[in-house]
């Protein structure tokens, strides 16, 4: 599908597993010091361990990095990582807000619910991004960005690590673009003007 | 796709929200429960829930049938207050509470703990077991309270699932026990029931949150993993009652990824361990 302009992304959002990190490694040291959207990110990660992603991503890109903190406004051009063992969402203002209810798809953080929680949010104003991992976390969601009028992207299965949660996404979604990371890294850097 | 065609999901999503403060304030007129201040996204996702357990295809169905069939709330209130507890979660937090409170709280003749949101029990009785390893548990009173009646019966009963207790028993250990978590239950038919002389030290009760005041002092209120329930002016108010509640320099724990910071109360508060989420009130606070 041809994108016409992206100047309307408020918000991204990122799910993926296994394989992610690598795609991640791709994408966001890519995203230029003023980049006009926020970014959040949801990684299945095993629980009770401190995630050292935000500060090994921060040390590595040129906009904010941090794990995400419960009630804190969200600031456009920063990354926002979900902690270990929490569910992130976001709630109108918009804010940040964290939950630990029970897992979804057997994940917490679950993609579903990032997804779904920014849909409500950012409507058609919302890009999502289901990257490389080992379960289908995530295409429920990705179908909820597509409803609320959102932009929906896929990493193409040949070049995920483990492609299963792009496959579930595909299969479930209609999804705006399939692309290698390379390709989705240009067309973050097409909303920066 | 047509930019200017609003999707028809959107329109639904706003429904929702409509829906959702009516709910709740039907909820708080009819029943005096006060969700009203809760953080809204999860909210509507434990009102999708009910909605799916209780077979009502709208919020707006779901709250015509809690107003006119009686029978039905106590099912959504079970799914607005969904336990989400496990013994000694965040082994680090009851680490430092051995490390850095209770040497404090062995200077005091009696304890009075407050555990809000008690939820079905497991924070408090890991309360009960820590201060039993601490040899204080027989001079302190541990308030448990909670909104749901039907948690706070499970609570009082002190009886959880067998196949939960091989985590319990590695967090336990892990915050640094002397004993192992076997010495304080019984088990038989899959299940583990904890000891009457920790429920002895224990008084489950009624409160909230939302709209109770303060009902004791205390030397120490652990509250955590409900603060990020509430929305920011619900959560000012609730430490506020604990900041009331708390005795000179007595301690507040709350949950690791909450926060004081956006609240009015924070001056009141030192830090006692930042990674645990640990503070102390003020002296004249």
């Amino acid at each position: 599908m041809q994108i016409e302009s992206l100047a309307h992304i408020e918000a991204i959002v990122i799910g993926g597993s296994a394989g992610a990190v690598e795609a991640l490694n791709g994408l966001l040291p890519t995203l230029p010091s003023g980049f006009p959207a926020a970014v959040f990110v949801v990684l299945h990660l095993p629980r009770e361990r401190p995630s050292m992603l935000a500060e090994i991503f921060a040390a590595k890109c040129a906009v904010p990095v941090e794990e995400a903190e419960d009630k804190r406004p969200v600031r456009r051009g920063t990354v926002y990582f979900a902690p270990p063992d929490y569910h992130l969402l976001l709630e109108e203002g918009p804010s940040l807000a964290l939950s630990v209810d029970d897992p979804v798809n057997l994940s917490r953080p679950s993609i579903d619910v990032l997804f779904e929680s920014a849909a409500d949010v950012y409507g058609r104003s919302l890009m999502g991004i289901i990257l490389s991992g080992g379960s289908a976390d995530g295409a429920a969601g990705l179908t909820a960005v597509r409803s609320a009028g959102g932009l929906t992207v896929v990493q193409e299965p040949s070049s995920a690590a483990v492609p299963l949660m792009t496959t579930s996404a595909i299969e479930r979604c209609s999804v705006d673009c399939v692309l290698p990371f390379d390709e989705i890294a240009a067309l973050l850097r097409r909303i920066h003007k | 796709m047509d930019a200017e065609i609003e999707p028809a999901a959107n329109a639904r999503t706003r429904s929702f929200a409509i829906e959702q403060q009516l709910l709740l304030e039907a909820v708080y007129q009819r029943y005096h429960y006060d969700f009203r201040a809760y953080a809204p996204a999860s909210i509507k996702r434990r009102l999708q829930a009910a909605m799916d357990r209780l077979g009502c295809g709208t919020l707006s169905l779901l709250q015509d049938r809690v107003l006119h069939d009686e029978t039905a709330f106590p099912s959504l209130l079970d799914i607005l207050t969904v336990p989400v507890s496990e013994m000694f979660r965040d082994p680090g937090y009851f680490r430092a509470l051995r490390e850095r409170v209770v040497p404090v709280l062995k200077t005091y003749p009696s304890l009075k703990v407050w555990v809000a949101g008690c939820s079905t029990g497991e924070e408090a009785y890991s309360l009960a077991i820590l201060l039993r390893e601490a040899e204080l548990l027989d001079r302190t009173l541990i308030y448990a309270t909670d909104i749901n009646p039907h948690w706070l019966e499970v609570a009082r009963a002190g009886v959880y699932d067998l196949d939960r207790i091989a985590h319990f028993t590695d967090n336990h250990r892990k915050s640094g026990a002397s004993r192992s978590l076997s010495e304080y239950y019984t088990a038989a038919y899959g299940r583990a029931a904890f000891d009457r002389s920790l429920k002895q030290s224990i008084v489950f009760s009624d409160h909230s949150l939302a709209t109770d005041g303060v009902f004791a002092e205390v030397e120490l209120v652990s509250c955590r993993n409900v603060l990020i329930y509430f929305k920011h002016d619900l959560q000012s108010r609730v430490i506020g009652l604990f900041r009331e509640a708390l005795c000179r320099k007595g301690f507040l724990g709350i949950g690791a990824k909450e926060s004081l910071r956006f609240s009015a109360q924070e001056p009141a508060f030192t830090e006692v361990s930042r990674e645990h989420r640990l503070f102390q009130k003020k002296d004249g606070a």
